[in-house]
């Protein structure tokens, strides 16, 4: 029970951190202005052209892919399966489970082995292109393996050791409804469940803000109408009086 | 001044992707400004003494008022999208030259100071702290990149090192180690009103003689305006269209368009200059103290429109930050974009059949286009996006027979630099504008080889004056580089007005 407690509370720290850290990111993001106007152009003239390219890069990764070929279908492949993994394991958390979830169950297994096979193309990548070599950190090669480790207890809990999915979904409940519930104890889930921990507190402080950070990048979200329109940042006003402009 | 001995890029069947070879260009540094240029630009003469605190602070300033700068330093996954796409890394093989290596640069101090993750775990993020070989590397790297934004075209984020290279440059300013060339020029535009320092009676001088140019080739007056009020349009150019070939080639060509439409029109002495190297420095001040003398001119001179001549970052000033530095331009004619670039100018006068060019004039010459970085990836002409590919390609078209595009992953968004933007086209920084030039050769080499290509249009003062320098080490020789309006001045049909 200690164990169960111990998971319940860190799992709940996780996600506060999580949701907290980012929430903050995105209100900085917010607050700092964008003084001028820089869209990488051709831009689109209007507000649903720029939803439209922002859809384009978070779905398809436009950029991406007229960039580099081998890291977009490896990133692609990784991106969208772990989406697909993600939404399958939202059965853990609502009851009933919404329809769409359990159609897609059959799917997600699938995806947690292209999830891997995406990553490793990304690793492979990352130690054998000298120039992605050069630019990556400690950090970066962590992130990949933190990440391939969680699908890899993920994949073997479902293929080898299985885990006692009933109890554990009465133990997530549990921590939902602060009606707190014992945890499975075998090895494997305990090890995915630490290293997901790990992912949530990091992802507010690392890169992965990526995923947040796109809807806020000027170049990719800014309207292409300067001409039609004046913009000006609040800190930049105070020029406009100083000269009697 | 002593030549350089550089290896010059040897152009090969395919634009090779370089091993990196580290510290290839650790050497090359632009001259430091001196006291005075700083000076006269509110800057420190000098690296002040705290300059760690100073600078470290200044970062924490623009953190505050950027958002690129803010969002960029926090989301790179250094998926190396970007490794590959700069002229200069694919020019020197210097791995520092790569965009997320040049950003790293700044990220790395930026994570120390600013991030958790580099307060605690310093060697597992790659954090470091602010040291003078931090800092004489930034100068060094920071001075590499001519702030063509091709990285953010192809980055997943469009992280754009550009930004980077600005705010870089803005804390170099702040701590007193500034670059002559920039900081020199600017102060010229304060003292004198443009880049190169030509008083008002060296202009009247140039545009006079430009007249008679004119006159001796076509038989026709057309007069080039100097600070006539009243006029109808203002026309706003970089000062080299005052200077030298192939610019003032385009500036006679505008002054034949303005007069076979009957327009009225002048230039300012007061603003005799587009350009605008406070973007390059990363100064919204500066930026904005030097755009302000367009609006002042503007209203000076009572005219109804402005338009600018070919200047390719003087366009991204002007079409994107203008209306924001030196608005709102309520008092000129609502019925046209302010400002004008010469070629949407140039193009409606096509379009509606209101000046008669003449293509075989341009006979003895196969163009091609360069685009230049800031028109292409900064900016629009015309109401639709991608106006600035197809309009000069238009005009070029509407005015010579024999056009051909360069491999389309050269032009366009994808367009290479020239290598002299950004503030680098400096003779200290020759041996880096030799290399960082090698794509848009190599790219230049294969439409001559294919097409026979025997000029290249270029509609940017910077692009121009590069080429004419580099051209030689390539091969090529100087005359191959034209202005857009250059092609006009030849085709145009004048008929005397009076
Ligand atoms: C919210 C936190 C998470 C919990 C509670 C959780 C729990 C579980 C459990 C209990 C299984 C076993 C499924 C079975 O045996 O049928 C599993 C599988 C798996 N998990 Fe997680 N997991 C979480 C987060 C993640 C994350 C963030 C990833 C990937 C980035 C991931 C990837 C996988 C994969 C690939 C599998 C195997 C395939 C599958 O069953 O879908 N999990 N997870
Ligand atoms: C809006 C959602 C997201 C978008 C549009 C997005 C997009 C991208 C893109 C374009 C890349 C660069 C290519 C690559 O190196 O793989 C990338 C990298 C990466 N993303 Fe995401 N991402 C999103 C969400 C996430 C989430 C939620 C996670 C993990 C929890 C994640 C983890 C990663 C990792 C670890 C990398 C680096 C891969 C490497 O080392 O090469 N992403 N992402
Ligand atoms: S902006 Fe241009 S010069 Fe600078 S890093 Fe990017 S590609 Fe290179
Ligand atoms: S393409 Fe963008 S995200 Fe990828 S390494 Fe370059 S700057 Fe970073």
């Amino acid at each position: 029970m200690i164990l169960s407690s111990l998971f319940a509370l860190l799992f709940l720290f996780a996600v506060a951190v999580l949701v907290l850290g980012t929430a903050y990111k995105i209100k900085q993001y917010i607050n700092v202005p964008a003084p001028l106007k820089i869209p990488t152009t051709p831009a689109p003239t209007t507000k649903s052209g720029v939803v439209w390219r922002l859809f384009r890069e978070v779905v398809f990764f436009e950029s991406l892919f007229k960039s580099t070929k081998w890291t977009w279908i490896f990133s692609w492949i990784f991106h969208m399966s772990m989406f697909v993994v993600l939404a399958r394991h939202i059965r853990y958390f609502n009851e009933p489970v919404w329809s769409w979830v359990a159609l897609i169950q059959p799917f997600g297994i699938y995806a947690g082995f292209t999830m891997i096979i995406g990553m490793l193309g990304l690793l492979a990548r990352r130690i054998f292109v000298d120039r992605v070599k050069y630019i990556s950190s400690p950090s970066d090669y962590i992130m990949l393996l933190l990440i391939l480790s969680i699908g890899a207890t993920g994949l073997l809990m479902k293929f080898v050791e299985h885990t006692d999915i009933v109890t554990f979904k009465a133990f997530i409940q549990g921590i939902i409804t602060f009606n707190w519930q014992p945890l499975p104890t075998d090895p494997l889930l305990l090890v995915h469940l630490m290293l997901v921990i790990i992912l949530m507190i990091i992802f507010p402080f690392s890169k992965l803000l990526h995923a947040p950070g796109i809807f806020f990048s000027p170049t990719r979200n800014q309207v292409d109408n300067p001409r039609e329109q004046r913009h000006i940042a609040k800190w930049a006003e105070k020029f406009e009086t100083s000269d009697g402009q | 001044m002593a030549k350089v001995e550089f290896d010059v890029p040897e152009i090969k069947e395919f634009v090779e992707v370089p091993k990196i070879k580290d510290g290839a260009m650790a050497h090359s540094s632009p001259f430091v400004a001196k006291p005075d240029h700083q000076k006269a630009l509110g800057f420190p003469g000098e690296l002040v003494e705290n300059w760690e605190d100073v600078a470290i602070g200044k970062m924490g300033d623009l953190l505050g008022k950027y958002r690129s700068f803010r969002v960029f330093l926090d989301i790179c996954v250094k998926c190396g999208a970007c490794t590959d796409k700069c002229h200069y890394y694919l020019g020197t093989s210097d791995p520092k030259n790569m965009p997320v290596a040049r950003q790293d640069l700044l990220r790395r101090v930026y994570r120390r100071y600013f991030t958790l993750a580099g307060k605690w775990f310093p060697k597992l993020v790659g954090a470091v702290d602010l040291n003078k070989e931090v800092l004489d590397e930034w100068y060094t790297y920071y001075h590499q990149c001519s702030q063509c934004r091709r990285c953010s075209v192809f980055c997943p984020y469009g992280i754009d090192t550009a930004e980077i290279s600005m705010a870089a440059r803005e804390i170099l300013d702040s701590v007193g180690v500034g670059q002559k060339y920039c900081n020199e020029i600017i102060g010229k535009v304060y003292k004198i009103g443009n880049n190169l320092g030509l008083p008002e009676p060296a202009l009247l001088d140039t545009l006079e003689g430009l007249e008679e140019d004119i006159e001796d080739e076509t038989g026709v007056t057309v007069k080039l305006p100097l600070d006539q009020e009243g006029a109808d349009i203002l026309l706003v150019t970089p000062s080299a269209d005052f200077f030298a070939e192939p610019h003032v080639d385009g500036l006679m060509g505008y002054a034949k368009v303005f007069h076979a439409a009957g327009a009225s029109w002048t230039l300012s002495s007061y603003a005799s200059e587009a350009g605008n190297f406070g973007m390059f420095i990363g100064s919204y001040q500066n930026m904005r103290e030097i755009s302000q003398r367009i609006r002042k001119a503007a209203l000076d001179l009572g005219v109804k429109r402005i338009v600018f001549g070919e200047c390719g970052h003087a366009w991204r000033i002007a079409y994107s930050f203008l209306n924001t530095l030196a608005g709102p331009f309520d008092f000129l004619d609502k019925n046209y974009p302010v400002p004008q670039h010469i070629c949407e100018y140039t193009y409606d006068l096509i379009q509606k059949g209101a000046i008669k060019l003449d293509k075989e004039a341009n006979d003895d010459m196969v163009v091609t286009y360069h685009d230049s970085c800031n028109v292409a990836r900064a900016t629009r002409m015309g109401d639709k996006p991608g106006g600035q590919f197809s309009i000069p390609r238009e005009v070029i078209k509407a005015s010579c027979n024999h056009f051909y595009d360069m491999k389309r992953d050269t032009i366009h968004e994808e367009t290479f630099c020239c290598g002299g933007g950004g503030g680098l086209l400096t003779d200290d920084l020759l041996e880096l504008r030799v290399k960082g030039a090698y794509p848009r050769m190599d790219a230049l080499r294969k439409v001559v080889e294919e097409h026979g290509v025997t000029h290249m249009a270029a509609i940017c003062a910077i692009c121009k004056s590069q080429f004419s320098k580099v051209y030689p080490y390539y091969g090529f020789t100087l005359d191959q580089i034209v202005s857009l309006h250059q092609l006009v001045s030849n085709a145009i049909v004048l008929k005397d007005e009076q």
